[in-house]
């Protein structure tokens, strides 16, 4: 390839988007995959034996392709003394579009899954109302709903990045983060029948796992886009996820958004949770702490390629990632080859939804040198991503919670892909 | 005859009529309760000393409840084990990154009560009594020599217990 035929738009590669969008110069077609495949992949065009005969019938569940099975979450070894506590995570690098799939959502607990028996579970509002009330499932499955698609991001996620040198893929750095339709009732049409008094400031949120963990959410978030979900994706909510209902906080750290939720106190202060104090707080340099951050950052990751991948020969890859911002939406994604140096902006594939995942892509040709990929997003409000480097100058390394800085993947001449730091 | 049988269907068809137009715009079927009703369900204890239940409890009484209960993850001392939680000691002025413990960081005494209630211990949360949740309360902030041994705690002077790392937090919830 020559920049005759690919019109370069920063350093070291990168290829104006208007390719990707139709606009290419010189009447060209973007050969992609050709390109880097080449010709003489060894294509066979034989008619497979899979046309010759006919397969299974229909099914009552869907199952995915036993050619497929390299799409798992990550968790790490489970600890005996702390049982069914841990973390698993999404598998970014082998997803595409923006929704992610129900069995790879990520997954955070803080004493295992209850199986709950929907019949036996109460969801409660008590504390400062009118009426404390109890709603049975049944009973809120025929309130009107809302559906939004947004994405949930532990706080944690992308925490690693703080501790230094690391090595990991888009998934063991990143996978905390997902993003589903999410169908439910609207918070305020339950505390509104219950009658919140005028000094109730804050809704004590409990779920019913072991830990029955709890978090504080403000009156002000509780009654504006806050909901009690029931549906993923078109499905009940998945145990791991809080069946039979969750609290859902947009764009809100996603600790917030209680799972298995079955009590919402109303208080005139927060109930100041062990999750809201020892854990899901911020030391800052001076050893003062953040409590109650909420929103999750403006940022973005290229995850293909990303680390741990291997580019196996010269030519133009296409280039692609996510971008989300606990703000709004995402207006812009830029992407730089060059470690920062020079920036191009990446096109944006499909919807640019409020606090949900947003895809970019960008075509770049490797000429086998080293390189330095990055993607920089820019939300709704004009909050633009951090580098790592204004991040820890201005929260310090003493936290891990709240790190939306950008992701630089390193490629060195054998193509091997790794994180590294600017 | 006839006419009684067109009016009940008309009846009908206007009560099940109603029942739709209800369920799309006006559904509460909330079931009203008692605070009373929910006194063993609503395990929330505040810092403003709110939701505690009856009981007490000394250091002393809550070493051996610790002892059983706890001090396998936790350490005889506080001091933790492999992949398990340090409670005592560490200082957020010191050198480095900080320890982290209920000692130096956690800013109200009622979280101690109101995790442990529900949380703890991990592999059988919620087994302790009230009377033993008092105690051990008052045995992790006697070894973070927050309290002496002797000091009753109980459901009017536990939230008032003032933390060392009381005034390290600030309050971002304004930010949203």
């Amino acid at each position: 390839m020559s920049d005759k035929v690919f019109e370069k738009v920063a350093a070291n590669g990168l290829i104006s988007r208007r390719h990707l969008l139709g606009l290419g110069v010189s009447g060209t077609g973007l050969a992609l995959s050709g390109a880097a495949l080449g010709a003489d992949s060894g294509i066979n065009f034989q008619i497979p034996s899979w046309s010759r005969q006919p397969g299974p019938g229909a099914s009552a569940y869907g199952a995915r392709s036993s050619y497929a099975e390299n799409l798992e979450r990550l968790s790490g070894a489970p600890n005996p003394t702390y049982p069914g506590g841990g973390a698993s995570r999404s598998p970014l690098q082998h997803l595409q579009g923006t929704i992610t799939p129900n069995s790879l959502h990520f997954e955070r607990h803080h004493a295992g899954i209850p199986n709950i028996d929907p019949s036996q579970h109460n969801l409660v509002i008590n504390g400062l109302v009118r009426q404390p009330l109890v709603f049975r499932y049944e009973d809120l499955l025929k309130y009107q709903m809302v559906s939004h698609i947004h994405f949930l991001e532990c706080s944690g996620n992308s925490g690693a990045l703080m501790r230094g040198e690391v090595g990991g893929s888009a998934q063991s750095l990143h996978g905390l983060v997902s993003c589903a339709e999410w169908t439910g009732i609207p918070l305020s049409t339950l505390l509104d029948e219950a009658g919140v008094l005028p000094e109730a400031k804050w809704v004590a949120a409990v779920g019913a796992d072991a830990a029955s963990m709890g978090r504080s959410v403000p009156i002000s978030k509780a009654l504006d886009d806050v909901m009690v979900a029931l549906y993923q994706n078109g499905e009940a909510v998945r145990p791991e996820q809080g069946y039979p209902m969750r609290l859902f906080c947009p764009g809100w750290e996603g600790n917030i958004s209680v799972k298995w939720l079955t009590q919402l106190k109303l208080t005139a202060e927060p109930t100041q949770f062990r999750d809201e104090t020892s854990k899901y707080t911020d030391t800052m340099p001076d050893r003062s702490s953040y409590q109650f951050t909420f929103p999750m950052g403006t940022k973005s990751l290229i995850t293909s390629p990303s680390g741990e991948m291997t580019l196996n020969q010269r030519g133009i890859y296409q280039v692609t990632g996510i971008a989300w911002s606990g703000g709004g939406s995402i207006r812009r994604v830029e992407v730089s080859a060059d470690g920062g140096q020079t920036w191009a902006e990446a096109a944006i594939q499909g919807h640019q939804l409020d606090r949900a995942l947003t895809r970019f892509t960008i075509p770049w040709e490797w000429n086998g040198g080293r390189a330095i990929l990055q993607s920089r997003a820019t939300d709704s409000q004009g909050n633009v991503q951090p580098t790592r480097e204004a991040l820890i100058a201005q929260k310090g390394t003493l936290s891990f919670y709240h790190t939306p800085c950008i992701q630089s993947w390193g490629v060195n001449t054998q193509g091997e892909v790794t994180n590294v730091y600017v | 005859m006839y006419k009684t049988f067109l009016l009940s269907a008309v009846l009908f068809s206007i009560s099940t009529y109603t029942a739709v137009i209800n369920s799309q715009e006006g559904v509460r079927l909330g079931i009203p309760v008692s605070e009373e009703d929910l006194s063993q369900f609503d395990l929330i204890a505040g810092p403003d000393g709110s939701g505690f239940p009856p009981g007490s409890g000394t250091a002393r009484q809550g070493k051996e409840v610790f002892d059983v209960n706890c001090a396998v993850c936790h350490g005889a001392n506080g001091e933790g084990t492999s992949g398990n939680t340090i409670i005592v000691g560490g200082d957020m002025q010191s050198e480095g990154p900080p320890l982290r413990t209920v000692g130096s960081y956690w800013p109200h005494a009622s979280t101690l009560f109101d995790f442990i209630r529900r949380a703890m211990p991990a592999i059988a949360p919620k087994s302790l009594t009230n009377e033993q949740v008092y105690q051990v309360t008052a045995y992790v902030l006697y070894m973070n020599n927050i309290i002496t041994e002797d000091v009753e705690l109980n459901a009017t002077n536990l939230a008032g217990i003032e933390m060392p790392n009381a005034d390290g937090f600030i309050d971002r919830s304004d930010i949203q």
